[in-house]
């Protein structure tokens, strides 16, 4: 007796030679003509099954040159709605967009970019609880997140499916691209068996990232898939690729199968799913401890206190860039200069420290209560719940 | 030996915004060593407590993992690069 699985299969046309329509053809010619890829390549880029976590940044491109290219099946995992902070790299949304879920407006396009093809939508976050269910059906899973605790997932889940997992990682100007998975080359636990500390990770004052260089690290996992894909060329399993678009610079790195990483080593500890939000050390959105634990201002409350003429001292910790951007008059002394500058500062005066959230200024507390300023207060939340609850024309960035 | 120690994006403000260091070292970790006598704020950045290289950043000598060469003993000649690798995970704020 014939199982599911096998019923499924012949009644599906995979097994009915796979051809190009004529309309094919000619949206396909300018890969048909190559020799590496040729009508061989093209049928298989039009029976691949290619999933991309995330439809962001680094997903634009994935999702916009797979779909050109006649990759048959794309899935697109997301849980975000386009946002006007989005429109500055992420090239699939335009600016009516705005508002809607990240996957609709990406499906809409894609679709619009290429009607033959097979785009699934899965409008969630990806989670221990639905990821292997989710990874499952497709060739070659495309890492585009933007957290720790996903790329750990998307790590763990394709080596336990033994499928490639293409990643590009970026960080304002520089980007990270290579092939885990692959059951002969590392997986992303071999390169980094841990990630960092919430508190040592760099901070919002450091973060951002130029608009174009998703498209540029997003565009070289396309190639890397499409060529897994194709099955031609030299891929990038076993080299991490660092691009640096200030520089303009790519350099290569040699990368290991660690023979004792827990995931894909040769006795495995981790046999399956963990919870990635504990292992990262974040725990969805609860405040980081120093946060709770200094003395706090609520932005209502200075506005109060302002208005009633009390002598209160201003102390913005964040960058220059960032004082550039809006301020609340205050004085500015970035963080990493507070412990050089503290001099600057009259003990005897009250001080209400501030940054964009209030994680660097409660740092910031933290460290003057610890140099002996006695009144020195958090204002909670930061400029942005300035902008919220005392005066909306402060521009929320 | 004059050897270049490249500094990741992450990590450059806390080594004078700078791109790379040149260091005077026979080992990588007299090159580390060099790098954070110069850069005091790095050291917390690129070592644990206990002194041991943090599992989120990895050493490189040109293009080779020091992890599969001697470690902190791995010599350095004169022009080598060691490179800085941090995890990046991409743009979200938190």
């Amino acid at each position: 007796m014939a199982t599911k699985s096998e019923i499924a299969a012949t009644a599906q046309p995979e097994n009915a030679p796979v051809t190009l329509t004529k309309k094919e053809i000619e949206r396909y010619s300018r890969h048909l003509i190559m020799p590496e890829v040729g009508m061989d390549g093209q049928l298989k880029l039009k029976q691949a099954k290619v999933l991309c976590i995330g439809t962001g940044g680094l997903g634009a491109p994935l999702g916009l040159y797979l779909a050109a290219a006649g990759v048959g099946r794309i899935g697109l995992v997301d849980f975000d709605r386009v946002d006007d902070s989005n429109l500055q790299r992420q090239v699939l949304f335009s600016t009516k967009d705005v508002g809607r879920p990240k996957i609709e407006a990406a499906a809409d396009r894609l679709r619009g970019l290429n009607p033959d093809i097979q785009i699934d939508t899965f409008d969630t976050h990806l989670s221990s609880d639905n990821a292997l269910d989710i990874l499952k059906d497709y060739d070659i899973i495309v890492d585009g997140t933007d957290n720790f605790p996903t790329r750990y997932l998307v790590n763990d889940a394709s080596v336990l499916l033994k499928k490639p997992n293409v990643y590009g990682s970026i960080f304002r100007f520089e980007g990270q691209i290579t092939i885990f998975g692959d059951p002969n080359g590392p997986c992303y636990r071999c390169l980094y068996p841990e990630p960092p500390p919430p508190g040592l990770v760099p901070s919002c004052a450091e973060g951002g990232v130029l608009g174009v260089l998703p498209g540029i690290v997003g565009s070289i996992q396309t190639a890397e898939t499409l060529k897994l894909i194709i099955g031609k060329g030299e891929s990038l399993i076993g080299r991490l690729l660092l691009f640096d678009a200030l520089a303009m610079r790519f350099r290569e790195l040699k990368l290991r199968k660690n023979p004792d990483c827990p995931m894909c080593g040769t006795h495995p500890t981790i046999t399956k799913l963990i919870d990635y939000a504990e292992f990262c050390g974040v725990r969805g959105e609860e405040a980081p401890a120093p946060q709770t634990s200094v003395p706090e201002i609520t932005p209502r409350e200075l506005k109060t206190r302002l208005d009633r003429g009390d002598d209160l001292y201003i102390l913005d910790v964040r960058e220059p860039h960032e004082y550039q951007i809006c301020n609340l008059g205050g004085h500015l002394i970035p963080l990493g200069d507070l412990s050089k500058r503290a001099s600057e500062l009259d003990s005897s005066r009250e001080i209400v420290a501030h940054c964009r959230s209030g994680k660097r200024s409660a740092e910031a507390v933290e460290f003057l209560q610890r140099a002996g300023f006695r009144k020195v207060l958090n204002l909670k939340g930061g400029i942005l719940a300035w902008s919220d609850e005392v005066d909306p024309s402060v521009p929320k960035y | 030996m004059a050897v270049k120690v490249m500094i990741p994006t992450p990590l450059r403000a806390y080594a004078g915004k700078q791109e790379s260091v040149e260091v005077s070292a026979k080992t990588v970790g007299e090159a580390l060593k060099g790098l954070t006598d110069k850069h005091g704020d790095l050291k917390k950045h690129l070592y644990s407590d206990d002194g041991k290289l943090r599992s989120f950043v990895n050493v490189y000598v040109n293009d080779e993992d020091i992890r599969y060469a001697q470690k902190d003993q791995t010599p350095v000649r004169d022009g080598d690069t060691v490179s800085i690798v941090p995890s990046i995970a991409g743009g979200r704020q938190n």
